[in-house]
């Protein structure tokens, strides 16, 4: 035994001393002290990580089945569904894959909000964030394309024609997406190169410089007050304890229950109730006829409905232009916050009540506006998505006199 | 000037002038790059005209063709619809098609060659759904008080019998008329204007 152990530390040495490998161990996770009082919402980083690695490895060996030709596309898919070997787990691990990762982002997004965690000095670990937040979307849209159903094909006919809104270039822009006059085998190509190369390559290297953005500052905590404030003599925080042992241990049973919540999804619910596949993308796609009632699949749904929820033309706007426009803003308005912010304190726990009832009026217009977003339009709903995206918007906007004038609570010297 | 001292300013200089030159090589070397996005001449090439059959449709029924890769219809109107074209007008954003794309003898209201016959594109002018088919007066999507027309699942956009879009939906425009020419009685082209017509 101990003649193993000594052969591997003496493999450790002889790489250690050609590549820094224990200097990075050290720097990124032995000797990476992080904020001892991390809580649940912690845990989300992680768990992207862990469903990134996911989504890379069953879409490897998907691609070994599937054709990206319009003429074959829906069969293959089937095709590993029906006759290729355990093919259909692959294919609900990747599917059931990509709703959890939305899932896990947005509940990562929340965090930060929550504990002020793209105040300064994590602006950029936010803003790499929320490129990495666009590259999922742009991902996750190539990859609805390409089993070439119903729902693929006209949920991006709709979104491509997004971008023939914008005035003078718009048509233009649009025919150079599809690189066709509609939809087609050609646009299935580009979007295949995409999801499996392009944007794969984009995400991976931004999550390293996210994380390398991170543990340059170091990480916030729930009570958003500075761990480095307080070393000890030999320079580590006190309130500051490695991440390894004490993460990876805490960890590892949120990555169990990860799996436990995607197997459960996986083996008995594998299509969500058309939540996560949705029905109308059982049937091949056909450019002759729009299914009845279209709708992105949930993780998009509350920008569709700020789309949607434009119907008046105002400043010689027409509705459509401004739809797209809205839609837009209301994703990047993100973006802003670490300087739309203008509070004392970083965490929820220490603002005072108007930051709190905004925050709260925010959570549930976003969220009645993606359960819109599922539902065909009528006059009704339409209304309630006008109300909740003005809701939406102030959020933002008003965001730097809120911040500013609300009463916030004393913050501790060392963690809690 | 000594041997080992720098002179700041020329070097300041010469990058500067390199990164110029490098970031423009680097925009020329893209332009092949973005083109290839550009429709292929192959997809330029299949847009060639579609011949369409009219004596089998029964009045109020619609056939749908595929024109360019997209849906054109062709819907036989009765004389009630065409009769009740002209009252639409107050519900309408564009009753007189003047925005519309479309040959110049669609600028009226029943908008098409023979008023009998409406030939249309069958793409919604908002993000491009094709609406569906509601020939039935009183319609539950199209309102109780309406006497036919589409309707787009997308997000909700209404036109009427000749593809006129109705004020307060989100598409903004009538849907498009293609250039089409009859070649006899019973027979049309879609995708070619009649010698003399206007586009
Ligand atoms: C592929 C997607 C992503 C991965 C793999 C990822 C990974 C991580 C990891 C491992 C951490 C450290 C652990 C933690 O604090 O939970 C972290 C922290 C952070 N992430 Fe992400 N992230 C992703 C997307 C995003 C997005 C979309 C945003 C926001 C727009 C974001 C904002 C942040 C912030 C602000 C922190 C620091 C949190 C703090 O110190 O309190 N991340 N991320
Ligand atoms: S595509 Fe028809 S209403 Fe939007």
């Amino acid at each position: 035994m101990s003649k193993v152990v000594k052969n591997l530390t003496g493999l450790r040495d002889w790489v250690d001393a050609r590549f820094p490998l224990m200097q990075l161990w050290n720097e990124h996770v032995g000797q990476y002290y992080a904020p001892k009082n991390f809580n649940f919402w912690y845990y989300f980083g992680v768990l992207s990580l862990v469903v990134l690695v996911i989504q890379i490895v069953t879409g490897i060996w998907l691609v070994m089945n599937y054709k990206p030709d319009a003429e074959f596309a829906f069969a293959s898919v089937e095709y590993i569904m029906r006759d290729v070997d355990w093919g259909w787990l692959i294919r609900y691990m990747h599917s059931t894959g990509a709703s959890f990762f939305f899932i896990v982002i947005y509940l990562h997004m929340f965090r930060g909000i929550m504990y002020g965690s793209y105040r300064k000095p994590r602006e950029l670990i936010w803003v790499l964030g929320m490129c990495l937040y666009l590259a999922l979307m742009a991902e996750a849209f190539f990859g609805y394309l390409l089993p070439w159903g119903q729902m693929s094909y006209w949920g991006a006919q709709v979104i491509i024609s997004l971008f023939g809104a914008i005035p003078v270039v718009g048509e233009t822009l649009s025919l150079w997406i599809r690189g066709d006059y509609v939809v087609s085998d050609i646009t299935l190509n580009r979007f295949f190169a995409f999801h499996v190369i392009a944007l794969p390559f984009a995400i991976a290297g931004l999550v390293l410089l996210h994380i390398l953005a991170l543990h340059h500052v170091g990480s916030n905590n729930p009570d958003g007050i500075d761990i480095k404030a307080n070393k000890d003599p030999a320079g580590k925080p006190l309130d500051g304890i490695p991440f390894h042992p004490y993460y990876t241990i805490k960890d590892a049973p949120a990555i169990v229950g990860l799996l436990i919540l995607m197997s459960i999804v996986i083996f008995f619910a594998p299509e969500m109730g058309g939540y996560f596949l949705e029905h109308n993308n059982f049937v091949p796609a056909d450019p002759l006829k729009t299914p009845e009632h279209i709708a992105p699949v949930w993780y998009f749904t509350p920008f569709y409905s700020i789309l949607r929820a434009n119907t008046i033309n105002f400043f010689m706007v027409p509705a459509k232009l401004w739809g797209v426009i809205f839609m837009g803003l209301g994703t990047m308005a993100f973006f802003l916050l670490p300087w739309l912010d203008r509070g004392k304190v970083r965490s929820i726990r220490y603002r005072g009540w108007i930051y709190k009832t905004a925050l709260s009026i925010f959570v549930v217009s976003f969220l009645i506006l993606g359960y819109l977003g599922l539902l065909p339009p009528t006059p009704g709903r339409t209304a309630v998505a006008q109300v909740c995206t003005i809701l939406y918007f102030l959020f933002f906007l008003l965001m730097p006199f809120y911040t500013k004038w609300d009463k916030t609570k004393p913050v501790p010297e060392r963690v809690t | 000037m000594t041997v080992d001292s720098t002179d700041i300013e020329r070097r300041q200089f010469l990058t500067g002038t390199a990164a110029v030159l490098g970031g423009l090589g680097a925009g020329v070397a893209a332009i092949p790059f973005v083109s290839t996005f550009q429709p292929s001449e192959r997809a330029k090439a299949i847009g060639a005209p579609v011949e369409a059959n009219i004596d089998q449709i029964e009045p109020g029924q619609r056939v749908t063709y595929k024109w360019r890769g997209k849906p054109v219809w062709i819907i036989r109107r009765t004389e009630e619809q065409l009769a009740a074209l002209e009252q639409m007008r107050d519900i309408l954003a564009d009753p007189d098609s003047t925005s519309s794309v479309q040959p110049e003898f669609a600028e009226n209201s029943w908008r098409s060659l023979n008023q009998e016959y409406l030939v249309l594109v069958g793409i919604c002018t908002h993000l491009g759904c094709s609406p569906s088919f509601r020939p039935l007066a009183g319609d539950v999507v199209m309102g109780a008080d309406s006497v036919g027309g589409f309707y787009c699942p997308c997000h909700g956009s209404k036109f009427d019998l000749s593809g006129r879009v109705y004020a307060g939906v989100p598409a903004p425009t009538n849907m498009d008329v293609p250039p089409y020419k009859f070649l006899n009685e019973s027979r049309i082209l879609i995708g070619e204007l009649a010698e003399g017509e206007g586009a």
